[in-house]
């Protein structure tokens, strides 16, 4: 793909976005939830996709993130650019301080310890009832203006301008964040730790800070949710929302930002669609399209339209 | 001689109740050519993988440049000077060759924890990258090219590249010209003819011709233990060399 092509096909996707607003006026809400988890996806893919760190976990920031957002604005903190630092911030100590535990042993024990400390906090959270509101969920949440200066209105408009916005700042700093030395050093340990190790680099310390920093990125996702919502339910940390949200990631493409980002979107518009359709089987047509996906190959959506569309020319 | 920039003294490393290696005590000087034979399941692999530290000796201790290495984890051990090449290649698939060659040399230049400056805006980083894979005559499209896609004697050049990227002070080539086909072997082995003399080199290999071109000094090992060490004429007519090593079959 040349590199105007390619300039020309990302203007597209984020002018997919604001055009959207306009066009769709009454599935602001739903637009507005696939924004946030096109950045919960954007956080996993920064782990799996570029590190290779594989976590059938994952909502366990989301959850962490959420609960943090809503309890802070529950408890009359509703700032929601403070919820959304304040998030992050829990988020990532919580991912900091279970990374060495998930880090500890191979490729299959570390995802059992991911997917265990997710089952742990789903049933701390369904206990803790005086803390998150447990199965009821989390009521109560009020939320200020953002920036002071707008409210969340009733069609979702400022809810989905805001999370959008959020996504942008995120998937900017994530570009950075994969150009950079330790961007290529994430590549270079998914490729090959061996050869990782055999460089000098102390791949333990580079594994710790993207878990870290993926947890950060889900924490603000899941404060998008709690703020956007006004609302946070049990959902948020459940084994299905880390399946999901591995599910989309496949589905666009790993390892690249755009695939992380364009699997939320075709995911959460299929399941919309195909369950307004067939209440029932959406999931089963969901199962074919990764299928057919898997079949044609490597790369889901991204490294499918690569492949049809005209070869760079060697340079 | 000068102090050697490698020293390993009584060195033990037991599997079980198996002895890998037994008391292993080797010297390499400043610049040396070092070969290090034996035939196959001497403890070779495991010896290379107690200099670097990814197995940890059960006995005895190592020095590098003069200071015991012998606790410190293997990326410590690399950022102090020692390098090593793969018998069977590690790379990475997926990057090119130029992207890998500078991949080592952000992390010898101790910059693979930023995440603020992108490794395009590194120019000094490409520039030296290039200019090593030159060195090592890689053409110019293939630099470009996913590591998957480059014929094997390249793969293997490359190997030897992101070891000489981290600029060591010891470079341990572990079989260097392993299974490569021979129309591409007369470039693997002119590049490690032409390795720069500040570097010491262990060589580690099977193949005597390559020994016997390259080396001025060789240790054969045999079950785990130092059986020789001298330079390459004494070795060549060294008796118990011969029973225990040369007079094997020959497709060692």
């Amino acid at each position: 793909m040349s590199a105007a092509l390619r300039y020309a096909l990302q203007a597209l996707f984020w002018a997919g976005w604001a055009g959207a607003y306009f066009a769709f006026p009454d599935y602001l809400p739903l637009l507005g939830q696939i924004a946030i988890m096109a950045i919960f996806v954007l956080s996993l893919d920064l782990l799996v996709g570029y590190a290779g760190f594989v976590t059938l976990g994952h909502a366990a920031f989301l959850g962490v993130g959420a609960y943090a957002a809503g309890i802070l604005a529950q408890q009359g903190f509703g700032d929601p650019i403070v919820g959304l630092f304040f998030a992050a911030a829990v988020a990532a100590l919580v991912g900091f301080a279970t990374a060495p535990l998930v880090l500890r042993g191979g490729d299959l024990a570390g995802l059992m310890v991911t997917l265990g400390i997710a089952l742990m906090l789903y049933e701390a959270a369904n206990r803790l009832a005086w803390l998150t509101g447990g199965s009821d969920g989390l009521q109560g949440v009020e939320m200020g203006n953002v920036l002071g200066l707008w409210r969340f209105d009733l069609f979702g408009r400022v809810a989905y301008l805001y999370s959008l916005a959020v996504l942008v700042v995120l998937f900017l700093l994530a570009r950075l964040i994969v150009a950079s030395p330790f961007g290529l050093a994430l590549r270079g340990i998914k490729g090959n730790r061996r050869r990782m190790e055999a460089i000098g680099t102390p791949v333990q310390a580079r594994l710790i800070a993207v878990y870290t920093l993926s947890a950060a990125y889900a924490g603000v996702a899941g404060a998008l949710l709690a703020q956007t919502t006004q609302f946070v339910s049990l959902d948020v940390l459940s084994f299905g929302r880390s399946a999901e949200a591995l599910l989309m990631l496949v589905l666009g493409g790993m390892g690249s930002l755009y695939g992380g980002m364009i699997g939320a979107v075709l995911f959460m518009l299929a399941h919309h669609s195909l369950s307004e359709l067939t209440p029932q089987f959406w999931q089963f047509w969901i199962g074919i399209a990764l299928i057919a996906l898997a079949i044609a190959g490597r790369g889901g959506v991204v490294g499918l339209v690569a492949r049809l569309l005209p070869k760079r020319r060697p340079e | 001689m000068s102090a050697p920039v490698l020293q390993t003294e009584a060195l033990v490393r037991r599997f079980g109740g198996f002895t890998a290696v037994d008391r292993v005590s080797l010297a390499l000087a400043a610049g040396a050519r070092h070969a290090l034979i034996g035939p196959n399941g001497a403890g070779k692999t495991t010896f290379v993988n107690l200099l670097t530290g990814a197995l940890a000796a059960t006995e005895g201790r190592i020095r590098l440049l003069g200071q015991d290495v012998t606790a410190l984890p293997q990326h410590r051990r690399i950022k102090r000077g020692l390098a090593r090449t793969f018998q069977i290649n590690q790379l990475f698939a997926e990057l090119s060759p130029l992207e890998a060659v500078s991949l080592a040399i952000a992390e010898r230049e101790g910059l693979t924890a930023r995440w603020w400056k992108p490794m395009r805006a590194h120019h000094d980083i490409a520039t030296e990258a290039q200019a090593l894979l030159d060195r090592l005559r890689v053409p110019a499209a293939e630099m470009r090219a996913p590591t998957a896609d480059l014929p094997y004697g390249r793969q293997r050049l490359l190997e030897i590249a992101m070891a000489l990227a981290l600029k060591p002070a010891v470079l341990l080539l572990d079989e260097p010209a392993a299974g490569v086909p021979p129309g591409e072997s007369r470039e693997v082995l002119a590049s490690i003819a032409a390795l720069p003399r500040e570097v010491a080199v262990l060589l580690i290999e099977h193949d005597m011709d390559l020994v016997f071109r390259f080396a001025e000094r060789i240790t054969v090992l045999a079950q785990g233990a130092i059986l020789a060490e001298g330079d390459a004429a004494a070795i060549a007519t060294d008796r118990r060399v011969r029973e225990a090593y040369l007079g094997e079959p020959a497709d060692g």
